[in-house]
């Protein structure tokens, strides 16, 4: 389906991530953002509390905490908008409950970390990627969420319509990280006239009131959507839940629902993982990277190769699900991995287990603030080689 | 000096009282004696026998006292008991209670 | 069969308890009957006033959302048949904000327990009646924490014993209706469970005035609250409201504080007008943006 035109800002434009994140959301149809003011982050609401009143149907509002924020989306969901929320490290801890409770609700709604230096207040201005495992782990129990990384405005713009796409296709909270880095950063971002996006519509049900089961899922283990006021009269609830959405405290209930959250997202994994991969095939060396380190990356690639290495680059897109089957694939190749990232050992983590040992994985890591220093991912790139004989 | 009021005006009907017929949901009762005390006639009263869940749910006593003021079915927590308008009884229903026992 | 298939076919089959019986039948989930709350507890009285209301004001009940978070007062949302939200702990009124502003058509209201809307949920509170989000927030004061075993809350009067004062309280508790009015809600009531007729009227007061109406229902907790305090059960309870409670419409909420074993003052306190958030967000956005505003109406 195609976005309304009166969103999509069509043109080619000079903007930062955070603003081109903004117009992606408009883009995709939200009309409903609840935020708080958090470093690097508050230009998304910014632009969105410019843009909303001119948007028909759009409206901002800023709630009083970052708690506040991310319940009052699911709220505006459940009454019929495309919802997002904005934060950064503090607040995307403060949102753990509220992602918890989208993921049992089946909520489709976009969470935005702008990922900035931690722990705690760290360092507000500058960036980090170190939220990358609490995206997956954050919030208590069993559930899967997807999450996109994208390392450039115009990529901001086109991922969060992604995310927008992918969170009503599965009905499932998606995780949006960017770093302050991509957020501050000024290009060139083009967009498209509204007729060539294409959105994914709410999977809203057909069936009458009475026959409809709010929680028995389709084929692809994903129930249909209604809004209040449609006269379903349903029932949502954060307990363990049938069908009908009444709560039931048993055991065969829990496997029922809890586990079909999670195969939601497993069983889907190969349609949903994207990656991009430049130079792959004939590489000794693979760098795995993601966000504004893929960048770095690059240019680091292009230093081993002038020095005769044969390198390759695996930028992740879709960072959760992890691509591992690829990873293996690659690794069973006889690769060796450098894992590029702004933190002290997140992703890396992943690829090592999705290696399975047969591939030496290292480290390019440091604790964020600035970009890497392309020097250190080149050593490490050296060092893999020597790795691999 | 006070005037003395007459109750009622010459010449006008005497007021109907209204008459309610009872229904008690045995079921659904928890026993709370909330609609035994406050019925303003003094209707009900607690039944000897259990219901399913082991609460005494309430009796009609004197069924021909009840006027369908409603309070009973207000305050009641568990919707286990209402009344509804009966303005001409007959013999046999008069006061005649429907206790529908269902499925625990 | 597989276990899939097996619960399918018992959510289908489930027999309903008492179904088409009761007036209300239609208001009430009735296959999921009998409630949890104990018996003479309050809770149950203010659902009833509160499907009293909705017939009385002839609101369709597809228009209606009943959002409520976690606690005795928070299994609301479960039993009443209209689209309902069982949300996290303290974080009702965000969730109606959203709700409400999505879908300004729905008439949104939050039924939660004292502990959930004004300790965890103080902030927001304060928040969403500054702001006069068009709801009603129907908060069920039993003064604890019910539901996880009887702990002290921010409404417990001092003295009161609990498990976590288990000396006596010393703190000073909240006083609702003040702190209602300070924050800037449009309507201040608070009555008791036996007051069931007051209830339903402010309800529909309530349900019909557009801006954040907040009432307060002092209820009995007698399987916690009041075995503590060695208070008898509901029924000891209410006699007591009976004889205890004064109708006072024209207190100043400032005086009105609940001590224990002492006088309740129970009434409409406020009930005034001011612009709803829509309503200014609208006036103000026209007044600014002239012509190019289109009003929000969801």
């Amino acid at each position: 389906m195609k976005p309304d035109p009166k969103g999509v800002l069509t043109g080619a434009h000079y903007l930062d991530g955070d603003h081109a994140c903004c117009e992606g959301a408009l883009a995709a149809g939200c009309r409903f953002v609840a935020g708080y003011p958090i470093t690097p982050s508050t230009e998304v609401v910014e632009r969105f509390a410019r843009r909303a009143p001119l948007v028909p149907g759009a409206l901002f509002i800023q709630m009083e905490d970052e708690l506040a924020a991310s319940i009052a989306i699911q709220g505006a969901v459940w009454g019929g908008k495309k919802a997002m929320t904005v934060t950064s490290g503090p607040g995307y801890s403060l949102m753990m409950e509220h992602i918890g409770l989208a993921a049992m609700t089946e909520t489709p709604c976009v969470f935005v970390d702008v990922q900035r230096g931690g722990p705690s207040t760290g360092l507000p201005t500058l960036p980090g990627q170190a939220d990358m495992m609490q995206a997956r782990w954050g919030s208590h129990g069993d559930y899967e969420i997807i999450a996109l990384s994208p390392n450039s405005p115009q990529e901001c713009f086109d991922l969060t319509i992604d995310a927008f796409n992918l969170s009503e296709e599965y009905r499932v909270p998606v995780m949006f990280m960017m770093d302050e880095c991509v957020g501050h950063m000024l290009e060139r971002v083009v967009i498209p006239a509204a007729d060539k996006i294409e959105i994914y519509p709410r999977r809203m049900t057909k069936l009458p009131p009475g026959q409809f089961l709010p929680f028995k899922p389709g084929p692809d283990l994903v129930p249909e959507m209604f809004k209040a006021g449609d006269g379903y009269r349903i029932h949502v609830t954060g307990l363990t839940h049938d069908f009908r959405g009444y709560p039931d405290m048993s055991p065969e209930i829990q496997e029922q629902l809890v586990h079909r959250l999670v195969d939601k997202i497993r069983v889907n994994t190969p349609k949903i993982i994207r990656y991009e991969e430049i130079d792959v095939a004939k590489a000794d060396v693979v760098v795995v990277s993601y966000g504004i380190t893929s960048r770095v990356a690059t240019e680091a690639i292009a230093q081993a190769r002038r020095q005769g290495l044969k390198v390759g680059m695996l930028r992740l897109i879709v960072c959760w699900p992890f691509p591992e089957n690829r990873i293996f694939e690659l690794a069973s190749q006889g690769k060796a991995f450098v894992v590029a990232e702004m933190n002290y050992g997140q992703m890396v983590l992943e690829v090592e287990r999705a290696a399975r040992g047969r591939a030496p994985v290292l480290l390019a890591g440091h604790g964020g603030g600035t970009v890497h220093n392309i020097e250190d991912i080149t050593q490490k790139i050296v060092e893999a080689q020597k790795c691999r004989s | 000096m006070s005037v003395r009021q007459r109750e009622r005006p010459f010449g006008r009907p005497k007021p109907e009282v209204p008459r309610g017929e009872i229904v008690i949901l045995e079921e659904r009762c928890k026993g709370c004696s909330f609609c035994i005390e406050y019925c303003p006639h003094k209707v009900l009263v607690p039944a000897k026998k259990y219901n399913a869940k082991g609460y005494h749910p309430p009796e009609i006593e004197k069924p021909e006292l009840c006027v369908n003021c409603g309070f009973c079915r207000m305050i009641c927590p568990e919707f286990a008991i209402y009344t509804y308008e009966n303005p001409k009884p007959d013999a046999a229903s008069a006061g005649a209670v429907s206790v529908k026992g269902d499925q625990p | 069969m597989s276990v899939l298939k097996e619960l399918e076919k018992a959510t289908a089959e489930a027999p309903a308890i008492g179904c088409a019986e009761h007036p209300m039948d239609n208001f009430m989930r009735m296959d999921r009957m009998p409630s949890i709350w104990c018996p003479s507890c309050g809770i149950g009285v203010s659902v009833n006033c509160f499907a009293k209301a909705l017939e009385k004001c002839k609101i369709p009940l597809d228009d209606v959302a009943v959002v409520s978070g976690i606690g005795c007062s928070g299994r609301v949302a479960g039993y009443v048949k209209v689209y309902s939200f069982h949300t996290t702990h303290g974080r009702a009124l965000p969730f109606a904000t959203g709700l409400k502003l999505a879908n300004p058509k729905l008439k949104v209201v939050v039924f939660s327990g004292d502990g959930d809307i004004i300790a965890i949920g103080g902030n927001h509170f304060i928040n969403a009646a500054r702001r006069n989000i068009d709801m009603t927030v129907i908060c069920i004061n039993n003064f604890n924490y019910a539901m996880t075993g009887g702990q002290v809350a921010p409404t417990t009067p001092g003295g009161a014993y609990l498990t976590t004062s288990p000396f006596g309280n010393f703190e000073t508790p909240f006083n609702l209706p003040f702190l209602a009015e300070s924050v800037g809600a449009v309507y201040v009531a608070r009555w008791t469970s036996l007051h069931v007729y007051n209830q339903t009227q402010s309800m529909v007061e309530a349900l019909n005035k557009p801006g954040f109406s907040f009432i307060e229902i002092v209820a009995p907790c007698p399987t916690i609250y009041e075995r503590a305090q060695k208070m008898g059960d509901g029924l000891d309870r209410l006699r007591w409201y009976c004889d205890n409670s004064e109708i006072n419409n024209e207190a100043q909420t400032k005086d009105i504080d609940i001590r224990l074993r002492d006088q309740i003052v129970v009434g409409k306190f406020v009930d005034k007008t001011r612009p709803t958030y829509l309503e200014a967000m609208n006036a103000h956005f026209k007044e600014i943006l002239g012509e190019r505003y289109h009003p929000y109406e969801g």
